[in-house]
């Protein structure tokens, strides 16, 4: 199958290592992946700021780069999810262009629930040892139902052990530009998530989105912590993390 | 009730650095979150009932004008008389001329979430009325002189500490320390002002178009004696409040208390209707109830809609990671949380309340737990996107939008300062991989990983030309 990779902006820009591990995963799992030259952004950040129009422009956009993906996938559930969940609802009309993107929603996935539930990876080909555990993204979770569907992948690593931390669906504070408008909320929400990371007794965390990563890891590394590592999946189901440890 | 919205930031960040506030605030996992998680689990279907409860809230909605005359037709037939008001102050004018009308000199309160949007307490002091809040809760805070936090826990940024004090200054009796020892307390400072009032307000968690009655659902005690004690009884609510039938109001009951406070049902589920009649011994002698609309009507047939169908049981304020941080008191009004950002602006006008839809990280924790389905996420970016349209977001911010929208259309471009950026920032991090100071807010709280120097567009060209 054709699946066209969605890098977002954010893997592009601050850590283009998980964008190669989403392309060791697709094509271990026997995909055929393409990686439209031109894409930029989803358009959530002015869509979260009630800028609908920059918002639209960049899905027709979206939508004619993958139009020949039997599939998208996306390592963030937060872009995913504004793809398949938000498109829809900026694109009511029966136009080309809204027909276009309602059809781009629906081939469109995160990248875990992909891998299990669409591409049914048996086999991961990643490495790693010692314990993690796993912070539930609020957009993968509630907006795609990304539950199960990563730790059915890290259960594939036979030297890893999940050890879930309290609280793990709670949101980080990351919030995309919630994070510098409110950014002392932000960083008591950080806080937590870092108490519960601590606490759960693992060295490495590890979520499905690179926001929630930057704040987490950024959090921890204020508060002294320069230990704990923090990881995107697709970099602990591609790669050899965690052999260095 | 003053708005006071626009100082958001401020006051979260007082809040974030109040050390009694934040131990308050500890007992919401406790106390709410779990106690709710584990009443939801003693319904045999909690997404069937919580359905149920949309539909009929809805239909409600549809019709409102409809369920609204049936529900004064009913109440009115029953010895009750139903007054409309278009806003706060028409409310305040209303039971203030009841109760000049009535020769009233005293009132006690139950709870009423209602009467604070009216500021309904000013309003009938300045009119020589005494009133005298007797739900715990609201009693504590008309001793400390300070607006509610919670709609459901009026006064749960307080801790049982600061009680003791304000009751041992304002009883001029012996410390207490003991909640039960608290509480008996207040019931003896309070029991001669229920006897005493010539009215009782109270507000109304739901209105019964077929019997025209008021259900109220309560845990003290305090709202049976406030509506049947005094020879006035006062019930103010909002418009959106009616449900047709007593089986549609059974239907909610078995959610709102379950969803608020964990319990399976409230010590008192009490349902007001008509005034007394000849051959009754007790109630009161006249029963008003007040409509209140306030901007609710505004909301019918936009966006907004949905969030009308709002039981104000709490849970999405208790499950916002931004409330349980900050309290309620930092969103300036009597309606805090997701559902009071939605409202508030509503209610206030958008220019009022410019924070209170950003404040969120679209999180999605309030919409799950809400028991008429609200997609209160959504209704936070209408809200955004209503005060995009009307030119109120700050000017840095559109700027700083439209660069973006900019480049975003402009491949080539946006490929460009990409990987500008990924240079500098690889170059800020230096060897530690890590920026300690940008300008902007992130590192404020924050260290920024910083990334190896080069895009994935950049690196992923490379590769595929060998």
């Amino acid at each position: 199958m054709r699946v066209g990779l969605f890098v977002t902006c954010l893997v592009d820009l601050m850590r283009p290592s998980i964008g190669f591990a989403t392309l060791r995963l697709l094509a271990h799992a026997g995909c055929d992946v393409i990686v439209p030259e031109h894409q930029t952004c989803c358009g959530q950040p002015g869509y979260n700021a009630g800028d609908h129009t920059a918002a639209r422009e960049l899905a027709i956009k979206l939508a004619l780069e993958f139009a020949d993906c039997d599939y998208v996938v996306v390592p963030s559930g937060s872009c995913a999810g504004m793809i398949r969940v938000h498109y829809p609802t900026l694109f009511p009309d029966d136009s080309e262009p809204a027909r276009r993107v309602r059809a781009l929603a629906a081939r469109t996935y995160e990248l875990t629930d992909f891998l299990v539930n669409i591409a049914k990876l048996q086999d991961v080909p990643g490495r790693f040892t010692g314990n993690l555990t796993y912070h539930d993204s609020c957009s993968g979770l509630r907006e795609l139902g990304v539950k199960q569907q990563p730790r059915a992948l890290l259960a594939q690593l036979p030297d890893a052990t999940l050890k879930e931390m309290a609280q793990c669906e709670t949101c980080c504070g990351f919030g995309g530009a919630f994070s510098v408008k409110f950014d002392e909320i932000s960083s008591r929400m950080a806080d937590n998530k870092a108490r519960h990371i601590h606490a759960s007794g693992a060295n490495t965390v590890v979520a499905g989105d690179l926001g929630c990563l930057l704040n987490i890891e950024g959090r921890l590394r204020r508060i002294g912590d320069q230990a704990t590592r923090v990881l995107h999946i697709a970099e602990v189901l591609a790669g050899d993390e965690g052999q260095t440890s | 009730m003053k708005v006071a919205s626009l100082k958001f930031q401020r006051n979260a960040g007082k809040s974030l650095n109040n050390k009694t506030l934040q131990s308050a605030l500890k007992n919401i996992e406790s106390r709410f979150v779990g106690a709710r998680r584990e009443a939801i689990s003693h319904l045999d279907d909690f997404e069937a009932v919580r359905s149920r409860a949309t539909t009929i809230r809805d239909q409600v909605l549809a019709n409102l004008d409809q369920w609204l005359i049936r529900f004064e037709q009913e109440a009115q037939r029953r010895g009750a008389i139903v007054h409309w008001a278009e806003t706060a102050e028409e409310a305040n004018r209303i039971i203030c001329d009841i109760a000049r009308q009535y020769g009233v000199k005293k009132a006690v309160k139950s709870k009423s979430m209602v009467s604070e949007e009216c500021g309904l307490n000013d309003a009938l002091e300045a009119a020589g009325v005494q009133v005298v809040e007797t739900d715990l809760g609201e009693y504590i805070l008309q001793l400390a002189h300070e607006p509610p936090s919670h709609i459901v826990a009026p006064v749960l940024h307080k801790t049982k500490d600061e009680v003791s004090d304000l009751f041992a200054q304002h009883h001029h009796l012996p410390r207490k320390t003991g909640i039960a020892e608290l509480c008996q307390e207040a019931r003896e400072i309070l029991r001669p002002h229920f006897i005493a009032a010539d009215m009782g307000i109270s507000g109304a968690n739901f209105l019964i178009a077929e019997t025209g009655s008021v259900l109220i659902v309560t845990n003290e005690g305090n709202g049976r004696l406030a509506t049947t004690l005094p020879r006035v009884h006062v019930a103010l609510t909002g418009i959106e409040k009616v449900v047709p039938t007593l089986e549609d109001a059974t239907t909610l009951v078995r959610l709102l208390p379950r969803s608020a406070t964990g319990q399976d049902i409230t010590n008192y589920v009490s349902v007001l209707t008509g005034a007394k009649a000849l051959d009754e011994s007790d109630g009161p002698e006249h029963f008003h109830i007040v409509l209140l609309d306030n901007g609710r009507s505004k909301m019918l047939g936009t966006k907004l809609q949905a969030m009308l169908r709002c039981i104000r049981c709490g849970a999405c304020m208790n499950h916002c990671p931004v409330y349980q941080n900050v309290g309620g008191h930092a969103y300036g009004w009597v309606y805090p949380g997701p559902m009071g950002s939605v409202l508030t602006p509503s209610f206030a006008g958008l220019a009022a309340t410019l924070p209170l839809p950003n404040a969120s990280t679209l999180c999605g924790a309030c919409a799950v737990v809400c028991p008429v389905s609200i997609p209160l996420p959504d209704l936070l970016r209408e809200v955004r996107h209503q005060q995009s349209l009307a030119n109120l977001r700050p000017w840095r911010e559109r700027k700083a939008l439209a660069v973006w929208a900019w480049l975003a259309l402009r491949p080539i471009w946006y490929a460009r300062c990409a990987g500008l950026m990924s240079r500098v920032l690889a170059w800020l991090g230096g060897a530690k991989g890590r920026i300690g100071w940008l300008p902007g807010a992130w590192t404020r709280g924050r260290d920024l990983p910083a990334p190896a120097g080069q895009t994935f567009r950049d690196l992923y060209r490379k590769r595929e030309k060998p």
